[in-house]
């Protein structure tokens, strides 16, 4: 993958520009936010965008830049680790799955329906209020549903690897399965799990937004994009500003990592690669 | 007198031309209300959103609070009392249970003995603690003997908790409530409304609504969305406070603000440490500013208080400067309590709007004193029962609604955990006296020793502001008693 065809690819430079311009708020807000993200002041409250307070103040008075700033270390947080526990658990059952075959695999394979079988947000909300609203509780409900993801992407991208003439040469001459696992299909299920890890961390970020929505996820003080959209509402027809901002904040870096998504896809595809000629 | 007569005409024209023709003949009314009843019998749960919707309108007891607060007859039409202590009540002919069953003494009987009895699940137990015996003199008169005097035995038998019950229907109240209001019970579609609709064999004047339907809507956004696009005609607790600017300049509706008998309070485990200590309950309520509290969450529309008192009451004292913002204060407070560095502790809050946002402002304010409270959002029923019955809580967020309800400090179980002897004595002179400028007197005292233990952290008079429509007549404007009475209400 050369510099050129990355610059040639419009898609994932606006992907990986916008998902860095998140980073790097969510960075420096462990540093420094313009106010305290959760420091109310009732007399500034409904402060319209200003050279002040740049995207305006809340019905606290909270600075809505500052939270945020602290909002996106939040879903960038929770969607990181939901996914992390996602891969971690369902990378090597997905690998098993495959190598194993057999009831196994029917194992594995029926556990992932019967994740999907629920829309995600359902089965994070049942799973929410089955153990009590919180951040914690929230990254773990999204987490059950990553790892069916990973598990299911995992076990088909390694029955495809596994069935190559490599791998069942590295097999005939007596290398252990684990190590064949490890040393060749993993290697080459990395890009789909890489790509699938972008969509994944898009769609958790969403879901913790939506949990938060509902009060669910991340608890005050802790500013959080979803709650401030369910704060804003009440507030939505006289003073728009408030959802909007929150609003086209879970928007744009859902686009952003999607498109970054997408654009890994192509790049990291070698099928792609070749009908571009390269 | 002529003139009047024409402008009354012009009105009558006015109107007629600026309502749509289905106004007119509209006999039904759409209300909603924010929180779900967990039952439908006022006799077996505290919850107030059961009388709000029974209250007259399906359940009556012998008396009757009106909507500016007053006693009146209810299902007793008279009665006379002779020693302060026996009541005689003449009952009203021919009021029959929506069920058929006639309405006598000996229902008076059994509902008083019932609301009493050992076993009682009567949630104000209270009430009926004075009465001696209940004697059915004859099928239309009862006398009620009390074992002590009770100025308040009169307004508490028209409380929802004294409501008249039928044998034979007691004990399946709770689901389907039968009564003897304007109103039978049709349905309860759980989750979405309850379902009113007109009794046709009612004793008195025939209600001018032939049905009622009553939403449960929790979320302030839903309630305004559901007025806005016409879905309900009228909320009497409006909870979107910051968007009643919007219906003000809206010619469709009408904002009534009045006044509700909701002591909202920082509801402090007494028993628990370090809630136990008085110095921290100080520090916790000089931490929290009133008034930014107030514009904050109800946009500048409820009264600070300093006890558990209605500001609107005869014998109300205005306590609010005993404690009052004073984050220093605060911290020394806490430093002499031991608590240098603050504490770590939790804020169970219930649904309504008023308790979530105030829980997140005062999140903050302990924040600056080095309290960290962390917030658990309850559902309502979920709250009942951990909070309010297990007792399980450190500190929470809640309107007390009833009337006059700051005895409760006195109870030998109740969720704030909070004793005091001298308190417990004021309790019992207070039933002991009839003398309304003496029991002035004493909830004056009553308020003082509750501000200077600070029992709980006092926060502010709930206000009631109704969103309607400008034609629908005969709502209440105050807030009594929890009730949305629906007898008198008709469209204009």
């Amino acid at each position: 993958m050369t510099i050129s065809r990355i610059l040639r690819h419009p898609s994932f430079l606006i992907g990986a520009l916008i998902t860095a311009t998140v980073l790097v708020m969510a960075a420096v807000a462990f540093v420094w936010t313009p106010f305290p993200p959760g420091q109310v002041r009732i007399i500034a409250r409904f402060r319209p965008p200003s050279g002040i307070n740049w995207l305006g103040t809340d019905h606290f008075g909270r600075d809505i830049f500052s939270m945020i700033m602290v909002g996106a270390q939040n879903s960038l947080s929770v969607g990181a680790v939901a996914v992390g526990i996602g891969m971690a658990i369902g990378v090597p059952i997905g690998l098993i799955a495959a190598l194993k075959r057999g009831w196994t695999d029917d194992v594995v394979s029926r556990f992932s329906d019967l994740v999907f079988a629920f829309p995600a947000i359902l089965s994070a909300l049942l799973i929410t209020a089955w153990l009590g609203p919180g951040a914690v509780n929230a990254i773990l409900a999204i987490a059950i549903f990553n790892v069916a993801v990973f598990a299911r992407v995992t076990r088909g991208a390694a029955l495809q690897v596994l069935g190559r003439e490599f791998v069942r040469a590295a097999l005939a001459m007596g290398r252990g399965p684990l190590s064949t696992l490890l040393v060749h299909v993993l290697p080459n299920v990395a890009g789909t799990l890489i790509v699938q890890a972008t969509v994944s961390f898009a769609t958790a970020i969403l879901a913790e937004a939506a949990l938060s929505y509902l009060g669910l996820g991340v608890q005050p003080p802790n500013p959080s994009w979803g709650r401030m959209l369910a704060d804003a509402q009440n507030h939505m027809f006289n003073r728009p500003w408030l959802a909007v901002v929150p609003g086209l904040a879970i928007a744009v870096t859902v686009l952003g990592l999607n498109l970054l998504g997408d654009g890994m896809r192509d790049l990291l595809d070698p099928r792609m690669r070749e009908r571009r000629g390269d | 007198m002529r003139v009047f007569a024409f402008l009354g005409l012009l009105a009558a024209a006015t109107a007629t031309l600026a309502m749509p023709a289905a106004a007119q003949t509209r006999d039904n009314v759409v209300l909603a209300f924010s929180l779900e009843p967990p039952m439908l019998d006022p006799t077996a749960n505290a919850a107030a959103a059961i009388n709000d919707v029974v209250y007259w309108n399906v359940f009556q007891g012998l008396t009757r609070i009106t909507a500016n607060g007053d006693v009146a007859p209810g299902l007793a039409e008279s009665w006379t009392v002779t020693d302060d202590r026996v009541f005689r009540f003449k009952l009203r002919p021919g009021v029959k249970f929506h069920d058929g069953k006639p309405f006598d003494a000996s229902v008076v009987k059994f509902t008083y003995e019932r609301a009493k009895a050992d076993d009682s699940t009567n949630p104000q137990k209270q009430y009926f603690a004075p009465i001696e015996t209940v004697t059915v003199v004859d099928p239309l008169t009862v006398e009620v003997r009390l074992s002590r005097v009770d100025g308040l035995f009169l307004a508490n038998m028209g409380m929802g908790a004294a409501i008249m019950v039928h044998p034979d229907t007691a004990a399946t109240n709770r689901q389907t409530p039968v009564g003897t209001g304007p109103f039978r019970f049709e349905r309860q579609i759980p989750g979405d409304r309850v379902i009113l609709v007109r009794n046709p064999d009612y004793w008195g004047p025939a209600p001018r609504l032939s049905r009622v339907e009553m939403r449960v809507i929790a979320d302030p956004a839903a309630q305004t969305a559901a007025l806005l696009s016409g879905d309900v005609d009228v909320i009497p607790f409006f909870g979107a406070y910051e968007a009643v600017a919007q219906f003000r300049n809206n010619p469709r509706f009408q904002v009534v603000v009045g006044s509700t008998e909701g002591e909202t309070v920082l509801a402090m485990n007494n028993a628990k440490p370090p809630f136990n200590d008085v110095r921290v309950r100080k520090a916790i309520q000089h931490a929290i500013d009133r008034q930014q509290l107030i514009d904050g969450v109800l946009a500048g529309f409820g009264t600070p208080i300093g006890s558990h008192f209605a500001p609107h009451r005869a014998g109300y004292v205005d306590l609010t400067g005993v404690t009052p913002y004073d984050p220093a204060k605060a911290r020394a407070l806490l430093r002499e309590a031991g608590f240098p560095n603050g504490f770590e502790t939790t804020l169970r809050l219930p649904p309504p709007a008023y308790a979530r946002k105030s829980g997140e402002l005062i999140q903050a304010f302990l924040a600056e004193v080095g309290i960290r409270a962390r917030i658990e959002p309850y559902e309502f029923a979920q709250w009942l029962d951990v909070v309010f019955r297990k007792f399980d809580y450190d500190m929470t967020i809640i309107a007390h609604v009833e009337p006059l309800d700051i005895p409760n400090y006195g109870r030998d179980s109740y969720y704030w955990n909070y004793k005091n002897p001298q308190f417990n004595t004021l309790v019992t002179s207070l039933n002991q006296t009839v003398d309304q400028g003496r029991r002035a007197e004493i909830y004056g005292q009553m308020q003082r020793i509750l501000a200077e233990d600070q029992a709980n952290g006092f926060l502010f008079q709930l206000p009631k502001v109704m969103i309607t429509r400008p034609n629908l007549v005969g709502m209440w404007k105050d807030q009594p008693v929890f009730a949305n009475d629906m007898s008198e209400v008709f469209w204009r």
